[in-house]
């Protein structure tokens, strides 16, 4: 197995395994910010689709919906694709930094914005989901005692909807940890665009001059190695938490 | 704007519109073929992670954690970069139909696993004390009853598995995305960015928003009529415990 053990060899590399991790720092950043973004956008979304029913107000409403089910339905590859041609990138952005050439922070500014953009249709349905769960006298008593509906909003409802939907929202960073790398596709720096780059020149990096199915194996079984580590830790927590709040529930009630 | 008013870029898509049906065409047969492995892995290993035996439970488990936790990209170059290197290749369609369906049947079984466990334990007692073997209790008591459960989530299911029909980009699939990213890179078709994008997202959206919304719908549905049938059971039970009372 000569071909295994040279494969090998290149996960020993220092160079190589810095880029590697380098990348998955890439990952996780770009996963945590697109869901920031995607639960601070979504909630808006789903607080003008669930209460926007009044007269004129309803024109919004008409947006928020058209642009959910638009982003729901379509493939996040296809955002990337247009983001990546249409998105306009601020000045100050096509620079160089984070050890990036300016080429690639514009190229990752896009792709994060398709992502921020496509998460952000998919949280604003957990969020209706988790206001939908608050019930309906919490309004009521609400106004009664003499809030405002914004009031209401942001000191009744909104708390109680997040914290109904902490495990969905966790497994959602799961799944756009894995949505990110859809970004591999247009050669952003995150995990899986990087595991590409080395695989298109194993055969310089194996010392062989040529590309074995070891490699293959060695470079994405890395990959998945340390993608499952991190979602596996996720959903375990996931679960750990939906264990609680079950035994919490009879308990309050 | 890449085109998006330039009567000429229009017209150039139209002119290659069968490229963008064939596209369609090869996104769908993969997602009917890949749906087709997903339901038969979802269904064996949802029986085997809602089964008493411990060692199958185990064996549906990892599976379930492996592939949920990997991205579907990483597990389809995988497949295709594995079996090309090892002489092995069987065309992209062929990969991408199996890695979609391995991907998916994950979440089938998943999804059929809940659905045997929603049904409360005394359905699967009273089954056995009638005699009824595994698959007869299955295929007369348990399924039928959890059948309206399970479907809803299938169906988003589905619809990400069209969706996702956009990973044989990576290796130079033939799917509805690849051909339009094809399209408007080519030397004769290239720069009508806007419109091949438009199209390409119509109909994504053609096909996906009504089975998405028929999911919702379902859903919305069954949970109101599980609410009634409570609240007609909790009514039920007060109204016997009055007459009791009385």
């Amino acid at each position: 197995m000569d071909t295994l053990e040279a494969s090998l060899s290149m996960l020993t590399s220092q160079a190589i395994l810095s880029y590697i991790l380098k990348g998955v720092a890439f990952t996780l950043v770009i996963a945590v910010t697109a869901v920031i973004l995607g639960l601070l956008i979504g909630s808006v979304l789903a607080l003008v689709r669930n209460y926007c029913n009044k007269g004129g107000n309803r024109v919004f409403k008409w947006i928020a919906t058209a642009y959910i089910e638009i982003f729901r339905n379509t493939p996040l590859l296809l955002w990337i694709f247009i983001c990546i041609v249409f998105c306009p990138v601020p000045e100050f952005l096509a620079h160089p930094m984070f050890g990036l050439s300016s080429v690639e922070t514009t190229l990752l500014y896009k792709a994060v914005v398709a992502l921020v953009l496509f998460t952000s249709s998919v949280i604003a349905e957990i969020v209706r989901g988790g206001l939908n769960s608050v019930a309906h006298g919490q309004f009521e008593a609400g106004h009664s005692q003499g809030f405002s509906t914004v009031q209401i909003m942001i000191y009744i409802v909104l708390p109680q909807a997040y914290r109904n939907i902490i495990p969905t929202l966790l497994s959602q960073v799961i799944t756009t940890i894995k949505d990110s790398s859809y970004l591999a596709n247009v050669a952003v720096i995150e995990l899986m665009a990087r595991i590409g780059q080395i695989m298109s020149a194993a055969g310089r990096y194996n010392g062989l001059g040529t590309t074995n199915v070891s490699d293959v194996f060695v470079l994405y079984g890395f990959a998945s190695l340390i993608y499952f580590i991190i979602n596996f830790a996720l959903s375990c927590l996931v679960r750990y938490i939906q264990k609680h709040k079950l035994k919490a529930l009879p308990a309050g009630a | 704007m890449g085109g998006l008013f330039s009567a000429d870029a229009w017209e150039t898509v139209w002119r290659y519109r069968s490229t963008f049906l064939h596209g369609l065409g090869n996104t769908v047969q993969l997602a009917v073929f890949a749906l087709l492995l997903a339901l038969v892995l979802g269904i064996l290993f949802g029986l085997m992670s809602s089964g008493g035996k411990k060692v199958l439970r185990a064996v549906a488990r990892i599976y379930v954690e492996f592939i949920q936790n990997t991205p579907l990209l990483l597990q389809m170059c995988f497949l295709y970069y594995a079996l090309a290197f090892s002489g092995h290749s069987i065309g992209i369609l062929r990969t991408g139909m199996i890695a979609l369906g391995v991907y998916h049947g994950a979440y089938m079984s998943e999804v059929i696993r809940a659905g045997i466990q929603a049904i409360p334990k005394g359905q699967t007692e009273a089954a056995q004390s009638q005699g009824f073997g595994y698959i007869g209790r299955m295929y007369y008591i348990i399924l039928p009853q959890s059948i309206k459960i399970i479907l809803p989530p299938m169906v988003n299911q589905v619809v990400n598995l069209i969706k996702n029909t956009s990973c044989l980009y990576i290796v130079g699939g033939a799917d509805l995305i690849s051909v339009t990213y094809s399209f408007v890179t080519g030397a004769n078709t290239g720069g009508a960015y806007a419109p091949a994008y438009i199209v390409s997202g119509v109909l994504f959206f053609i096909v996906c928003f009504p089975l998405s919304t028929l999911a919702s719908v379902w859903e919305i549905s069954l949970k109101k009529r599980e609410a009634q049938v409570n609240k007609n059971l909790a009514a039920g039970t007060a109204a016997g415990a009055e007459e009791g009372m009385v």
